[in-house]
């Protein structure tokens, strides 16, 4: 039997209602994201009860489209996936019970999936994945390096000990007024700036894959307030761009050293902040010049969607991998490999 | 005609399955166990039991809040996903008038009790007979209400798990016009919620959403936070 998979993901981790199905694990057939950011703004971040509240307001609208768009009905699909953790639990509940009722009335497999395992996968629906291989996931939420031998194999070799990239960017953004999510103002502003504020690089012990952004981002914080009692004017885009350029160095350098040591034969990076331009530039510059492929997915696919859910849920399918009705939101999840 | 019943607003669980006006099987458990770890077994469960398959659902109603707010979405978010996929029409009702049918033929009022912090409660006032709404649902500071429900002169049921919480200042405030039902009328029941939707009409599947009466913490101090600005 050839028969073609179809998986429909469903994703509600965070600030986006997203739900998309796949073929085959690595075809989009549809891909819907419902995005809250407008609502969120006047809060200067995401308010988890209220990102919970649009969830419920937005997810069967949200399938709904996605299988529409997709021209398939429940019967077409071979199982439903979604992401079951980590994230803010209340906005988790509202995609795990879809989940688990859609599965429930079409007599559907269930699969439950961890965010980071789909934002690797995303990958999956652009370029195939090579192994062994390096996942640089970097986020809001997220700032790791995975190694994986084969599919659904991860062995996290570092991660961050305090804030997660995209959080000190969104900290910093804040301190410079900028608007939320403040990640690609700093982007745009460092792209543009004429000179650049030296922060310090944070490394750890030698060896160590781990990242730490708190003490850079306090860096950032007493510099400007220094200033400020000084009576000095700082230029915003001079913040930005030394503090992007610290960020950027040390993923950039670790990421690298992680590859050549672990012998990989492709780097992939996931995550809203792999859509920075001034990391894309400098990972893409510093593999190419070792001769290491490496890809990181388009925008849309960086970003938190279902896509990338149900891609990483295909795997787990033909795995044999199954969820339950007991199924729970697991905010606290940690990324394991998969073993039926 | 085969009706699904599902109440998560507050701690207690109920489901129910009726099918006709008969009731086939219902649940309440009293556990204080995550929701989202025991709504869909038992929905599973009773349906197992009374041998009735998802595309043999023909109505499905849900208790739409107050209560705990994941609590309420749990529900909601099941039963809409629910009422959708099978294409079965959506029945709301409020999760305080679920409770109040707990005490109805009472001659007098009925006012289910939901804690909600500080001092403040979710709560209404139905007619013991007709379960009409006679004070509607909201937040509301517990003396504050205990005041109006005074001005009407009438015998009142308290019913709610919560009720126990509260009795104190209930029977200070109401003295022998207060009544409270038995431990074993205080759990909602999925059958009662059934047959509540069952006089009311059918809500939009996709734009059901729970009744939360109250605003998010964060909505308010931004709305403080704007009216200060513009003093």
């Amino acid at each position: 039997m050839n028969e073609d998979i179809f998986v429909l993901g469903i994703e509600t981790s965070c600030d986006e209602t997203a739900a998309s199905v796949i073929k085959n694990g690595t075809e989009i057939v549809s891909n819907v994201v419902a995005s809250q950011i407008e609502s969120h703004k006047r809060f200067g971040g995401v308010v988890p009860e209220i990102a919970s509240r649009h969830h419920v307001e937005q997810i069967t609208l949200v399938i709904e489209e996605a299988l529409k768009a997709a021209d398939l009905a429940p019967s077409d699909l071979s199982a439903v996936a979604v992401t079951e953790g980590p994230g803010l639990v209340g906005a988790l509940l509202v995609g795990v019970n879809a989940a688990k009722a859609f599965a429930f009335a079409h007599q559907l497999p269930l699969v439950g999936v961890h965010h980071i395992a789909g934002h690797i996968y995303a990958n999956r629906l652009e370029q195939e994945m090579e192994f062994p291989l390096l996942a640089l996931v970097i986020s809001g939420g997220h700032t790791e390096l995975i190694y994986m031998k084969e599919h659904g194999h991860f062995e996290v070799i570092g991660e961050t000990r305090d804030d997660a990239a995209g959080e000190a960017y969104d900290k910093v953004a804040r301190t410079l007024n900028l608007p939320y999510p403040g990640g690609p103002h700093i982007d745009r502003l460092a792209h543009a700036s004429d000179d650049a504020i030296q922060f310090p690089r944070v490394w750890l012990e030698e060896g160590s894959y781990d990242f730490s952004f708190s003490g850079l981002k306090s860096a950032v914080l007493n510099y400007m307030h220094n200033a400020k009692q000084r009576g000095e004017d700082v230029k915003p885009e001079h913040i930005a761009a030394g503090f992007q350029n610290s960020v950027v160095e040390v993923v950039t350098t670790k990421a690298l050293r992680a590859a050549e040591q672990y012998n990989v034969r492709q780097v992939i990076a996931a995550g809203g902040v792999a859509a920075n331009k001034g990391l894309r530039t400098s990972l893409e510059a510093a593999f190419k010049e070792k001769g290491i492929p490496f890809y990181i997915p388009s925008l849309p696919l960086c970003t938190d969607n279902a896509a990338m859910i149900a891609a990483a849920g295909t795997v787990m399918y033909e795995k044999g991998i199954r969820g339950t009705m007991k199924m729970n939101g697991r905010p606290g999840m940690e990324l394991t490999s998969w073993t039926s | 005609m085969i009706f699904l019943g599902i109440d998560t607003s507050n701690s207690p669980l109920a489901v129910a399955l009726v099918k006709d006006g008969t009731v086939l099987i219902e649940e309440t458990t009293n556990l204080k166990i995550n929701h989202s770890l025991t709504a869909m077994p038992a929905v599973e469960e009773i349906m197992a039991k009374a041998k009735v398959a998802p595309a043999d659902l023909t109505h499905i109603a849900v208790a739409e809040g107050p209560g705990s707010y994941t609590g309420v979405r749990i529900g909601l978010t099941i039963a809409k996903t629910l009422a959708w996929s099978l294409k079965i029409p959506l029945y709301m009702v409020s999760s305080l008038k679920v409770l109040a049918a707990n005490g109805q033929f009472f001659d007098g009022l009925v006012c289910p009790i939901m804690d909600a912090r500080r001092g403040t409660v979710f709560t209404g006032a139905y007619d013991g007979l007709s379960l009409q709404e006679i004070i509607p649902d909201g937040h509301s500071d517990l003396k504050e209400f205990l005041e109006k429900l005074q001005q009407y002169n009438k015998p009142v049921l308290f019913t709610g798990i919560d009720v126990s919480i509260h009795e104190a200042t209930i029977r200070d405030a109401m003295g022998d016009k207060a009544f409270f039902s038995a431990p074993q009328n205080r759990l909602p029941r999925a059958s009662n919620l059934i047959m509540l939707a069952k006089g009311s009409e059918p809500v939009d599947v996709h734009q059901a959403i729970p009744e939360y009466h109250r605003i998010t913490e964060a909505e308010a101090n931004y709305i403080k936070a704007q009216e200060g600005q513009s003093k």
